[in-house]
């Protein structure tokens, strides 16, 4: 098994909060892992170093063999990493398959041009020409938006041609998901993608999941409701106060006593946290 | 050394004038997270109010000041409570433009008024001085100085110990909960508009009575002084205003001292893009931090764009070509043809501001650089104007782009801002580049159109080409929004950080869209400067800039048939049913104002 994304020693701070505290973490290809713990233990924050949206201020993060500490978003995801946002951003005025066409930009033969000058200028006097090879590819990746689209059933392939703006709360996450797919990503990150869903939205979003790690896609997860958490998972992380205080098997993690106190000792319990607390009794 | 002194007498005279505009526009920022571009025709108000006291009704200065303070204070209360309220929640780039709309009216109205000649407004204040040292200072120094810091100390004080002055900081720090807290955000909005306009006006009585002339065009060079000031201390920090001012009050000063007048205002916008790009949160603001996760479609209005019928548009571009055969007055052919020339102007905006997302407010120095660029290939390289024209063009593309590219990692607001200032600095440099532009004569003797030997001199030929250019340039353009390259552009406006996740890099395609923006009005600037023959550095104005942006939302943003619509409603109509230019402005004012509340996403929709 060959270790896809290596995380060491990762640090970030904010003013005098230190959102993530040295974390170390390691995903192999074809595992599934997920991130859990308190809201503002620095879970989205690491999302955000790993994808290149925010810099560390110390440790390295190392992605497919390559260290991409500190490099842009654009460049990490051209390396195959995609990535979900906890509130959802979906560009609200494209369409859904456009939106997942978007996905596929760094699969783009003409967008893989070098960034200089010249490469940026013969994507744009091929995008006005548009040669048969182009026209081809377009027509691939309008079949494969169908068919990522047809995962979620007949919840996005009937809306293919409307803006994303007309698309239902739990529509726009599955719009992420499907744009995040047409990434082919070697590592898909997810933040809380069933926040905000009902119990049958949260189920369907489970089987979904679950369907994508039968399919040996690589996951990392950070995700409020544990029992999803704790059927997919293969390990699970435990995050508070932006250090690591547990890592292991499903099982494992659920009767750790660092655990139960980090969920139990907060002053504001959740949801999540009444979920631990109950399964731990 | 004397003379040093004096410089700095003046600038920090000036820079307490700038303060008085500064502080709020600092104050509206804080609470509202605007830019209020109305800010210098309140300044311009508040002038022509005391004009009105000094001449006409022969006040003492007391009352003077405090019939400017009132008046101003109550049309900010109105801007407020009839322009802007009714926007709260609309796109945040809504009320931006609304104040733009604002400003056009209130400037047209007082140029109405009181005629666009500049008027003499005497000072009430004894001519004394003080001699101190190897220097001296005036009464009215003082007096300015007095009132910079009465003002300040006013407003600390409000601020610091009065009920509304907490609601007000309560407000700017966080919105939503000072309103759950029960702070009514309605009146803290009013208030502010009214203390900032109040201070606003007060600083055009002050700059009228300092160099003892007053104009309807002081409006615009208000408003950017003031937004830089603000710029340099950190855009919505009061203090950081003051400071600002003095520091550009100073700098302009000293500038002056220099290099000479006609450098004054370069230095200004140079250092504001520098600040810009530097520290984007001010020379006292934070740190980087990561935007925050937007909520869908804050940008532009969500639409649909309208879709014409394949036969129609045939249909349209056949009548085009068919009415010089029709139509025998040459006058409405030649406006006609301006308006295909505005034409081009209104795609080459709506490209960057509405399929890219960037607002440029300063499109005019495009236009500037293709008419310069093209005027001096044909004159200077002896180039047939038929070559000199695209190659103005692309030259203006690339210059366009490099200009703006630092700019590039600004967002929203600041976008308008540096472009507002970049443009400046265009027209700026033609001025003071003799060498090479002619400086203020301008260029005369420009070859006119003409293919070969054949002259374009007929109204029905300048027509016909500056048709069948726009169609060529509207074609390609529509082709390229329909290209995968489109829809990267769009995924960049809705949301930079979204696309920059799935591998977009923003800067390349704001590049592209900036290039192919600039080369279409390059082209547009270089027919104009052939068919009028003659050009210098006021005849693309930054009035040119806020009419193609009215242009852009008008037709729809991004939309292409939608900004070649507006170019004929907008400039063709109103020439052909000759209507005078001191109304123009005004309609246009209007037109965007009524746009923004009614209909945002234009005419024909957003694309």
């Amino acid at each position: 098994m060959t270790t896809l994304l290596d995380v060491s020693a990762l640090v970030r701070r904010f003013g005098g909060i230190t959102a993530v505290n040295k974390i170390d973490l390691a995903v192999t290809a074809g595992e599934f892992v997920s991130i859990i713990g308190p809201n503002g233990a620095g879970k989205t924050t690491l999302f955000n170093l790993i994808s290149g949206l925010d810099r560390p201020d110390s440790g390295t993060v190392q992605f497919a063999g390559e260290t991409v500490t500190g490099l842009a978003p654009d460049h990490i995801a051209a390396r195959g990493l995609a990535r979900t946002f906890q509130h959802g951003r979906v560009f609200a005025n494209l369409t859904v398959r456009e939106n997942v066409l978007i996905g596929a930009h760094t699969r783009q033969r003409a967008a893989r041009w070098p960034a200089l000058p010249i490469g940026a200028a013969l994507e744009f006097v091929a995008a006005l020409i548009r040669p048969t090879w182009m026209r081809d590819e377009q027509e691939l990746l309008d079949q494969e938006v169908r068919d990522i689209l047809g995962i979620f059933g007949d919840r996005l392939l009937p809306r293919i041609d409307d803006p994303a703006h007309s698309l239902s709360y739990a529509n726009r996450r599955r719009v992420e998901i499907a744009r995040a797919l047409a990434l082919k990503p070697k590592l898909l990150l997810l933040d809380e993608p069933t926040a905000g869903m009902n119990q049958t939205e949260t189920a369907e979003m489970k089987a979904l999941i679950g369907e994508l790690k039968r399919r040996g896609q690589t996951i990392l997860l950070i995700e409020h409701k544990l029992d999803l958490v704790m059927q997919l998972s293969d390990r699970v992380v435990v995050m508070d106060d932006g250090i690591k205080i547990a890592e292991g098997p499903p099982q494992v993690v659920r009767h750790d006593p660092a655990v139960i106190e980090a969920y139990l000792g907060h002053p504001t319990l959740g949801a999540a946290e009444k979920v631990v607390a109950a399964e731990a009794s | 050394m004397s003379s040093w002194f004096d410089y700095t007498i003046n600038g920090l005279v000036v820079g307490n004038i700038y303060a008085l505009l500064a502080v709020g526009l600092a104050l509206i920022f804080g609470v509202s997270h605007l830019i209020n571009f109305a800010q210098g025709s309140v300044y311009s108000v508040g002038a022509y109010v005391g004009l009105v006291c000094i001449t006409y009704l022969n006040t003492p200065l007391p009352l003077t000041i405090a019939i400017v303070l009132a008046s101003c204070g109550l049309l900010g209360i109105l801007i407020e409570r009839i322009g802007l309220r009714p926007l709260q929640g609309r796109t945040r780039i809504a009320p931006l433009l609304a104040t733009i709309g604002i400003s056009l009216v209130l400037d047209q109205i007082v140029q109405l008024v009181f005629s666009a000649q500049p008027r003499a407004l005497p000072s009430q204040v004894p001519d004394w001085r003080f001699v101190i040292g190897g220097g001296s200072i005036g009464a009215l120094d003082l007096l300015i100085a007095a009132i910079g810091l009465a003002s300040a100390a006013v407003l600390f004080a409000f601020l610091r110990f009065t009920k509304l002055g907490w609601a007000v900081r309560a407000t700017a720090q966080d919105r939503e909960a000072a309103q759950q807290m029960g702070v009514d955000v309605d009146r803290v909005d009013s208030a502010v508009f009214a203390i900032a306009s109040a201070l606003g006006g007060l600083s055009g009585l002050l700059v009228g009575m300092y160099y003892n002339n007053i104009s309807p065009a002081m409006s615009f060079q208000a408003t950017l002084k003031g937004i830089v000031a603000q710029v340099i201390g950190g855009v919505g920090n009061v203090p950081g205003a003051i400071f600002g001012s003095l520091f550009l009050g100073l700098t302009e000063s000293y500038g002056i001292a220099l290099f000479g007048t006609s450098y004054r205002n370069l230095f200004a916008f140079v250092i504001l893009i520098l600040v810009l790009i530097s520290w984007p949160n001010g020379l006292f603001g934070g740190r980087r931090s990561l935007p925050p996760e937007p909520l869908t479609g804050t940008f532009i209005a969500p639409s649909r764009p309208v879709l014409l019928p394949f036969w129609l548009v045939v249909a349209l571009v056949a009548t085009g070509l068919l009415l010089p055969v029709v139509v025998t007055s040459p006058y409405v052919i030649q406006t006609l043809s301006n308006a295909w020339l505005y034409g081009m102007l209104a795609l080459s905006l709506t490209l960057v501001a509405g399929t890219a997302g960037q607002i440029s407010l300063g499109h005019a120095a495009l236009l500037a650089i293709g008419g310069y660029a093209s005027a001096l290939l044909a004159l200077d390289l002896g180039l047939s104007v038929l070559v000199a024209i695209p190659l103005a063009g692309l030259i203006t593309g690339l210059i366009g782009t490099l200009l703006v590219y630092p700019a590039f990692g600004l967002r929203g607001h600041y976008v308008a801002i540096a472009t507002l200032g970049i443009g400046e600095i265009v027209s700026l440099v033609i001025l003071n580049w003799e060498s090479l532009t002619r400086g203020p004569i301008g260029i005369t003797g420009i070859p006119p159109l003409a293919i070969g030997k054949h002259d374009f001199y007929s109204a029905p030929a300048v027509y016909w080409l500056t048709f069948a250019v726009l169609v060529g340039l509207a074609l390609l353009q529509r082709r390229l929004l329909r290209s995968p390259l489109g829809r990267t552009l769009r995924a960049i406006r809705d949301d930079d950080v979204a696309a920059r996740t799935y591998g977009i890099n923003p800067n390349r395609y704001k590049g592209l869209a900036f290039a192919f923006s600039g080369f279409v009005a390059g082209v547009s600037g270089a027919i104009t400067a052939h068919l009028y023959s003659y050009i210098n550095f006021e005849t693309f104005t930054s009035q040119i800039s806020v009419l193609a942006l009215t242009m852009a939302i008008l037709g729809g943003l991004g939309n292409v048939f939608g900004a070649i619509a507006a170019a004929i409603a907008l400039v063709g109509l109103p020439e052909i049913f000759r209507v005078a230019s001191d109304y123009r402005m005004l309609i246009y004012g209007l037109a965007l104002l009524l746009l923004i509340r009614f209909r945002p996403q234009g005419l024909f929709g957003t694309v």
